[in-house]
């Protein structure tokens, strides 16, 4: 077999194993332990009080700016792994190329910081 | 039929036999290291720690996988349960897959592939899922929060994770992990990355969510966080695979930063089976000395706010490991000493 697909296949039989593993212990638990649910055993836990709304309620919007950014900066790396292995190759130009390309990211990321999406309080 | 079981049963037997052989001593390892974590913590509080079940309290992490064995698997009535069930399944199993390309030796390794670092990078991020699952199923007030802030935090940091492992490429040329490793024969990368490493190291504590970054758990304020509706093995799941994350985050850090097998200096006093031995010794060392760091780190630390924990990570690391990443490159590219350059 190609031994690149080989490496794959290791990987591949890895998860299979690692899933099996972690199936057969819940499972396990749940027939070796009695199991005797009741209603107040099975509400959400709110410290002694009745839950008296849905968890799923509206949340700080700030976390929404936080995946944003992520994408972006995530990308940004995402884009920073192949110039960094091939730089050897590419030289002065690739290396320019890229500095550009920050740049312009730099630029918005100092954009973002004084329009404050950064701040937490 | 004799053809086909040599060419295909064998090699799958043995390939199963060495699956086995990583995550048996991982799964061990784990044990361990939440009972090494309570000495350590106890020896820090001048206390004694865990010294009852056994010989110096060694058998502890059994007593406790058996309990939790035998305790009943609560899920809620608001939960739904496939996702319930799913989160702490996918918790685990994404702390042990990521062990398929790490090499203990130079060929000793599961799987060597030749993008092992685009690989590892990628199931660490996977992990954010299982958190979000597990806030979002459980349909409590506590787990929401708590999940949404470990998501937050974790992809905030691993953004600068991103920056600090592309700077080790640049010095390396290759994604392949053992290259990594051989390309420190000279001098390890925390030396001349030093601040990288450290930008590393600390990102690494909130990527698993350690303490002084463990707000995720905010056990004053989020009861345990996103974990706080599980019981029983689901619940030895997430935390299994919370500290099978510690020790794959310290084996990162061997092997990014600290020349992973290598012994230092290159002292090599062995050849063949004994010194894979050497070789994997030195590994291991380097692994607990970076999990010892983790624990003193929570025995020493008071834990951060939360606004500062988002300060931290995007106004100081982020710009910071950019700078020094642009400051590599083009110290690299300057002086001509970048991999594969003519």
């Amino acid at each position: 077999m190609d031994s690149l697909l080989r490496e794959y296949l290791a990987i591949i039989v890895f998860i299979g194993i690692a899933v099996g593993l972690a199936v057969v212990i819940v499972v396990a638990s749940f027939l070796v332990a009695r199991q005797r649910p009741d209603a107040e055993k099975l509400s959400p836990y709110e410290c002694g009080f009745e839950p008296f709304a849905d968890a799923r309620a509206k949340f700080d919007v700030r976390f929404y700016l936080v995946a944003i950014l992520f994408i972006i900066f995530d990308l940004e790396v995402a884009f920073l792994f192949p110039w960094a292995v091939s730089l050897g190759a590419i030289g002065v130009f690739g290396f320019w190329s890229m500095m550009l390309f920050l740049f312009v990211l730099t630029v918005g990321f100092i954009y973002e910081w004084k329009k404050g999406a950064l701040e937490w309080e | 039929m004799a053809d086909f079981l040599r060419n295909f049963g064998l090699p799958t037997v043995i390939l199963v036999a060495e699956i086995l052989a990583i995550i048996v001593p991982l799964l061990l390892a784990v044990a361990y290291l939440t009972f090494a974590e309570r000495k350590v913590l106890a020896a820090a509080q001048l206390r004694k720690g865990p010294n009852v079940v056994g010989p110096f309290g060694l058998f502890q992490p059994l007593a406790d996988g058996l309990k939790l064995l035998m305790k009943e698997t609560v899920i809620p009535t608001g939960a739904n349960r496939g996702v319930f069930i799913a989160a702490p399944i996918l918790t685990f199993v994404l702390s042990l897959i990521a062990w398929a390309v790490i090499p203990f030796d130079d060929g000793m390794v599961i799987a060597n592939i030749n993008v092992g670092i685009l690989y590892l990078f990628a199931i660490s991020s996977l992990g954010v899922y299982g958190i979000i699952m597990a806030g979002w199923s459980s349909n409590s007030k506590y787990a929401f929060l708590g999940a949404l802030r470990a998501a937050a935090q974790m992809v905030s940091y691993e953004v600068s994770m991103g920056f600090v492992m592309v700077s080790v490429l640049l010095c390396v040329g290759s994604l392949n992990l053992s290259a990594i490793v051989e390309a420190q024969r000279t001098v390890w990368f925390a030396l001349p990355l030093l601040p990288m490493f450290i930008v590393f190291f600390i990102s690494t504590l909130a990527e698993t969510n350690r303490s002084p970054f463990d707000l995720v758990e905010g056990e004053s304020e989020l009861v345990a966080g996103f974990f706080v509706e599980y019981s029983s093995m689901t619940f030895a799941l997430f935390y299994l695979g919370e500290y099978a994350n510690m020790i794959l985050m310290s084996a990162m850090t061997t092997v990014l930063f600290l020349g992973g097998w290598l012994a230092p200096f290159g002292w090599m006093p062995f050849t063949g089976a004994l010194g894979h031995v050497w070789s994997m010794f030195w590994f291991f060392a380097k692994i607990a000395f970076v999990l010892f760091c983790f624990l003193w780190v929570r025995a020493t630390m008071p834990r951060f706010r939360y606004d500062q924990l988002m300060r931290l990570g995007w106004k100081v690391f982020l710009p910071l490991s950019l700078f020094w990443l642009v400051a590599t490159a083009g110290f690299l590219v300057t002086f001509g000493l970048l991999p594969g350059q003519g």
